[in-house]
Formats: structure tokens, sequence, C-alpha cells
């Protein structure tokens, strides 16, 4: 293993391994203190940041930071590693990779051509030595999109997963707070339930549900029950109409064990759900969930910072094509992201390496309220989020999660976000909500203050 | 111009707000939030930041114990104070290094009676003391009444600063307890920001985890009742005396699981 060193004035600052380096060069979160990776000083942070800026990015493809032999995300992002994209950058640091991105050469088909050449730890190297205003300019340069009913991720377009939870999973009270998310234009991107309980029977209950209102209403989305994916394997066994599969994803082995998972759940499940067609117009069936701190919670870090971790999950959603990545950035709590500063960078470097990786890119927008953070913090993150081209964000009744006991974004902040930036739904999606009468063609304004004529009739049997 | 027309745009499906405590229909101005929407949410906010953040009346809650001739020990954990609490959650879950000797010297006091008690209760802050302050007291003293006539023996009550569950790992193994009970302020959410939760551990010592415990969460007015959450507390310890364990094998089997069956109609697809 390679030792690396810094000298500044009279100091010699040394790193002891690449594991190290990228610790230590990572801006200060409370999670890499309490893993014990982080920089001791501001000083010594920079320098880790000037040492990482003149390693060269071919380091990344000799060295691995957990090892080969004991980690299969290791040997994924090894054995997938496109050498002859990655030709086009092998010759530059982790410096000049920062100068190129930022410069003019670096546009969209060409980024989208070097996303498989980019390893996680080259992206996670990078986005240590870059700006907030840098993660943003890259980000919107990078251009994924991924389909099942309708189209993700376009220029100009923001979409939204409505999360309608509820405590006891009551049929109505879901169904509430769809209906509330449909005419605020929300549920483009998703109609995503997390389930109060993993119980198999309940979960096939739900997503024979969100199915009913999708065909009833012919809305162009697809739905998602967030259960364990064996559970959601067992549901198609048992003939359940699965549009997505949903799974959490760690960035090591051991994260992993800890879910549950391995690579090879996850192939089998995306073949059960590829095989059931249910898109119309793409076949990305995958919805992954990630955020920083889980391997530490897991204690499966292996002594790698949080924000690395992170992106080697990307590595895992990479591999199977998903409709929508998500990375719940606030919702694991101070001790991993301790205040809204933490929890703004940390939810823009995550969009951006995921972007640079070729991911469909989203951000729950989110904290709980023990951490230092509040709705300005995420009016802030929103915005930034959306300047920087993000998927997609989530869409929830007044920002609170009654299920989950944390604050999100609400229908009306992607609304905000809309029209402050001049975004749109997807177009499948911005074609229905003019159709429903819901919005205008503009998909801003609400057309009418009147309930649209099929959901008038809905609400007329309750009374 | 004048602004003789209303701003706020209402939401004409408030009807469904019987079926949800979602915040639903909360009509917009524009697109955005209306006035009392937002400030609603800000006071809820607040109450679950002011919660968070209340300083543990450690001493009001041991004189209330003391009126009911039950004794008490206030220990701190070696989280100092609130930041490093929030940063540090190892630190939350061991003792001080002074509250640790104050244990081990009682220990060492009452070393010829060296017979196990049955349970050790902890009493801690955790994520807010204002839980603690609503319901711990009002909850365990007619519980320990009642254990005590059941022949339960029960150690002094220790009150916990900073103190996160485990803490009462080390509590419980320092007092030789068979069973440890923590009550716990529980993370605030936006309604419910002095939800108390208790949790069971058999056989207590420092490093075990979460799958070791029982847990009986949302104990407030308004969520899980205190009689709800006697019954099953006495109901998991007489279980965990009985099969000496607790944790994952031991299920609690008074829960009533969410009646599956109950509420089932939609009124988007019922019609």
């Amino acid at each position: 293993m390679t030792a690396y060193s810094h000298t500044v004035g009279q100091l010699v600052y040394r790193f002891t391994d690449l594991r190290d380096l990228l610790a230590k060069a990572t801006p200060a979160r409370s999670g890499d203190v309490l893993a014990g990776v982080a920089a001791e000083s501001a000083e010594q942070r920079v320098a880790a940041q000037m040492a990482l800026a003149e390693l060269p990015l071919s380091t990344f493809l000799n060295e691995a930071i957990i090892p080969y032999e004991s980690d299969e995300i290791t040997r994924l992002i090894f054995d997938t590693h496109n050498t002859a994209a990655f030709s086009l950058i092998s010759h530059l640091t982790v410096g000049d990779f920062r100068n190129w991105l930022l410069s003019d050469d670096a546009d969209e088909p060409t980024l989208t051509a070097l996303s498989s050449g980019i390893t996680p730890e080259m992206a996670a190297a990078v986005s240590k030595i870059m700006r907030v205003q840098d993660l943003i300019l890259v980000a919107q340069k990078c251009r994924v999109t991924t389909a099942f009913r309708d189209t993700i991720g376009l220029k100009g377009r923001l979409s939204t997963r409505l999360q309608p939870n509820h405590p006891t999973d009551a049929a109505a009270g879901i169904a509430a707070s769809i209906l509330d998310g449909l005419l605020y234009g929300s549920g483009d991107a998703v109609i995503g339930i997390n389930p109060a309980t993993d119980n198999l029977p309940q979960v096939i209950k739900l997503m024979t549900m969100l199915d009913a209102i999708i065909s009833r209403y012919e809305i162009p989305t697809q739905s998602c029950v967030l259960t364990h994916v064996t559970n959601t394997i067992e549901a198609i066994n048992r003939g359940a109409p699965v549009d997505l599969v949903f799974q959490s994803i760690g960035g090591t082995q051991a994260t992993n064990t800890s879910f549950g998972i391995n690579l090879n759940v996850l192939a089998e499940a995306r073949a059960a759900a590829l095989a059931l067609k249910r898109g119309t117009i793409g076949d990305n069936v995958m919805y992954f969930e990630t955020g920083q701190g889980s391997s530490l919670s897991a204690n499966a870090h292996g002594g790698v910072d949080q924000q690395t971790c992170e992106v080697r999950a990307y590595a895992v959603a990479r591999h199977f094509k998903p409709l929508l990545v998500n990375t719940v950035v606030g919702f694991i709590g101070p001790e991993y992201l301790y205040d809204g500063k933490q929890i703004i960078r940390a939810g823009l470097e995550d969009h951006f390496c995921g972007k640079l990786l070729g991911l469909p890119m989203g951000c729950d927008v989110c904290y709980t309220n023990h951490a230092e953070a509040d709705q300005n913090d995420m009016d802030v993150l929103l915005t930034l989020l959306g300047v920087a081209g993000c998927t997609f964000v989530m869409g929830i009744p007044g920002s609170d999660d009654i299920m989950l006991n944390y604050q999100t974004t609400s229908f009306h902040d992607a609304l905000y976000a809309r029209r402050a930036l001049n975004l749109q739904p997807a177009p499948e999606f911005s074609a229905w909500l003019e159709r429903m009468q819901i919005f205008s063609a503009d998909s801003d304004t609400r057309v009418s203050e009147a309930l649209p004529h099929p959901f008038q009739r809905a609400l007329t049997n309750l009374l | 111009m004048s602004a003789a027309k209303p701003s706020i745009i209402p939401d004409n499906w408030q009807e469904l707000r019987q079926f949800t405590a979602a915040r639903i229909a909360l009509g917009r101005v524009g697109v955005s939030l209306p006035t009392n929407a937002m400030l609603e949410f800000q006071l809820a906010h607040a109450r679950a930041r002011d919660a968070v953040h209340l300083v543990f009346d450690a001493e009001k809650i041991s004189a209330q114990l003391h009126a009911v001739e039950l004794k008490t020990l206030t220990v701190q954990s070696a989280a100092l104070d609130r930041h490093s609490y929030l940063q540090r959650p190892d630190l939350g879950r061991k003792l001080s290094s002074e509250s640790r000797d104050l244990l081990e010297r009682k220990r060492e006091k009452h070393k010829e009676n060296s017979e196990q008690v049955d349970i050790a209760f902890v009493i801690a802050d955790g994520l807010s003391a204002l839980a603690i302050h609503h319901n711990a007291v009002e909850f365990i003293v007619p519980l320990i009444a009642q254990l005590q006539k059941t022949n339960w023996s029960i150690a002094p009550i220790v009150l916990a600063r900073q103190g996160r569950v485990a803490i009462g790992d080390e509590i419980g193994s320092l007092l030789n307890a068979k069973i440890v009970v923590v009550l716990i302020g529980e993370r605030p959410g936006l309604s419910s920001p002095d939800s108390m939760g208790i949790y069971m551990t058999w056989a207590p010592q420092s490093g075990l985890t979460d799958a070791a415990r029982n847990c009986i969460s949302n104990v407030r007015e308004g969520g899980l009742s205190f009689t709800e959450a006697s019954f099953r507390l006495n109901y998991l310890l007489s279980e965990s005396r009985l099969r000496k364990l607790s944790g994952v094998e031991l299920k609690d089997e008074t829960v009533t699981m969410v009646d599956l069956d109950s509420d089932t109609r939609n009124f988007l697809i019922d019609n």
C-alpha cells in the first residue's frame, strides 16, 4: 500500500494510504469524525486536498480502497470498468480532472460517453476538491434519461415521487394523500409508498391498490412499494402487479450484507420485474435509495469515508439500469450530517457524483428534528438542486411524513421549484395533467378551482 | 390595483382529512403555502426543536419519586453536553467515569448482599427530556407499586442525563440486575414532541445490540396509553424472567397488529 504526503511550508503531512488520503480530503462532516477518519485540522484537510489534486486518476485503477478479494463491489467496479472510455482522461490528475470537467471541452455528449470510464473513487475524489458552484455547473452538463411509462430526466424537467405514506397503511388515508398530490401535479417519477410493515399480504394489497389507481385514471407513471427486495420477488411470484423493484443499497459488501442483499439477489429481482413487461415506453425497472453514513451505521465502512462509500453504492445502482436513484440525504441524523450546511453540501455531492457516473439522480431533500436544520436549509438545497438539474425530488403533503417522522419536500415545494426555475414535469405526465384539466399547458397554473370531473365523481361517493 | 379578491385558493377536498393526519388540502397562494399553514408548520417544528434541547430536570423527577418513597441515583453519560450528545452516539451509550465510579462504589458497599435484583429502571432524557417530564413519573409509580406487590425486587431508579438506550446495559450490569428497563425520550416528531420509548433487556451488559431488546414505542397522551404500555411491559417482564431472554426471540404477542383487513375501502377506485 502506498503512503502519500504533502508539504505545506515547513510541515509535511503524511497519509497512510489512499483511503486515508480520501478521508482527510473530505469537507468536514460529523460522520467522518464519529468514524475517526476525518482530518484533524483545517490545514491538514487542505493539504490532503492538495495531495489528492496531484494524484493521477489511473491510481484508482491500480489501488483498491477495499480489497478486490473480499468485496464484490470492488470486483464489480474493476471488472466493469470501460478502459476505452477512460482513455480520454487517463493522462489527467484529479486536479486536472476538475479543470477539464469545468472546461467547455466537457460537453453533454462527451460526458455521456465518458461515464462508464469513471469509477466511483474517481468521482468521489474530484468532488472533494470542488466547491458548491462546481458541483452544480458540471452536474448541469450531465444528461441521464430513463423510462418506464414516462420519460424521466429530460432537460428542463423536474419530476417528483409522490410519497403518500400512512402510519397504518390505511387504504383511504393513502388514497387521500395520492389525490392531494396528483392535484398538485406530483407523482411523475413514481408513486412510492413506504409501507408500515413488511408483511407480505399487506405489501401485495398496496401494490394492487396503486396499480388500480394508475390504471383507472390512466396516469403515465409507475408504482413502487418500498419493501425488501426479497419481499418484492416473492410478491412477483404470487402474481402481484409490480412496476418498480425497490432496494436500499450501500457501497461496501458488508453494508449490503447487513441489508440482507447481494448483487445476485438484485439481478434476480430485476430479471423478475423485466419479465412482467409492464413498462410501456422503457424498461428501467429498479428504484434504489442510498445515503451517506449507511455504511458507518452498519459498522461496515472499512475505514473509508462516508462520501466515498456513498459513491461506491452508485456502482451497484449503475449495474442494474435503474429508473430512479434517490439519495435520502438528511434522514440519517446529525451524527452523520450535523447541520444544514453539511446536508446541503452532501446532497449536491451525491447528485453530482451520481450524474457523472450516468445515474438518474434524485434527492430526498430532508431533515430530522434532532438535526441543526430547518425549512430554510431545505429551500436552499432544493433550489440549488433544481439549478443543478436534479432528476426528481419527493412530494409529500405539507412536508410532514407522518409515517417516517421526518420532513421532506412538499407538493408546494416542487411547484415553487418548477415556477422559480422554469421547469416542467415529465412530458407524458404534463400532457395527462392538461388532459385531466388539473393544470394548464404550462404545467404551472391550475386550470380551475373545481375538481377535475373523474375525481369529483370519486369524492361524491364519500358524501 | 386593489387586493380585494382573496389571495388564498382553497382546496375543495377538505373531507379527505377524515382519512389521514397528513397535511392535505392546505390550499395555496399562487403555488405557495398560505400564511397560516406555513406558521402552523413552523410552530410544530419549533416545539420539536425545543423538546430536543430542553434540559433534563432530574432534580424534579428525583423529588417526585422520593415523595412516594422511591430511591434514586442520578448519573451522567460520557456525552457532557447536547452538542456532543447529538454528534457522538457512542458517548451517550456509556457512563462518564465519575458516574461509573459512583455505581461501582454502591456495588462494593452492598457486596455482602450479593443477590441479584430483578429489575433496574433507568430514566434517560434521550432526544426529548419533554417526553420524560410529561410521562415518566406518572407511568413508573403505579407500575412499581404493582410489581412490588407481585414480589419483584427493584433497584434504586437511575436518572441518566444525556443518555441513549444502551446506557441501560452498563447501568443494569453495575447494579447486578437481571433485567434493565429504560424509559427514554424518543426523537420528536412534528406532531409528537413528547413521545416516550420503553426498552427492556434481559441480562444487561455493555456491548449488546438492539437485537437483544424489546421496545414499546410512542407512549404519550394521544399515543399509546400508560395502561396499555404497562400491560405490555408486564407481559414482557414475566416472559423474560420465565424464558431468561429478551429481544428478537421474545415476540410481543400482546400487540394487536394493525388489522390488515380493516379499512380497505378506497374512494379512488371503489365506485
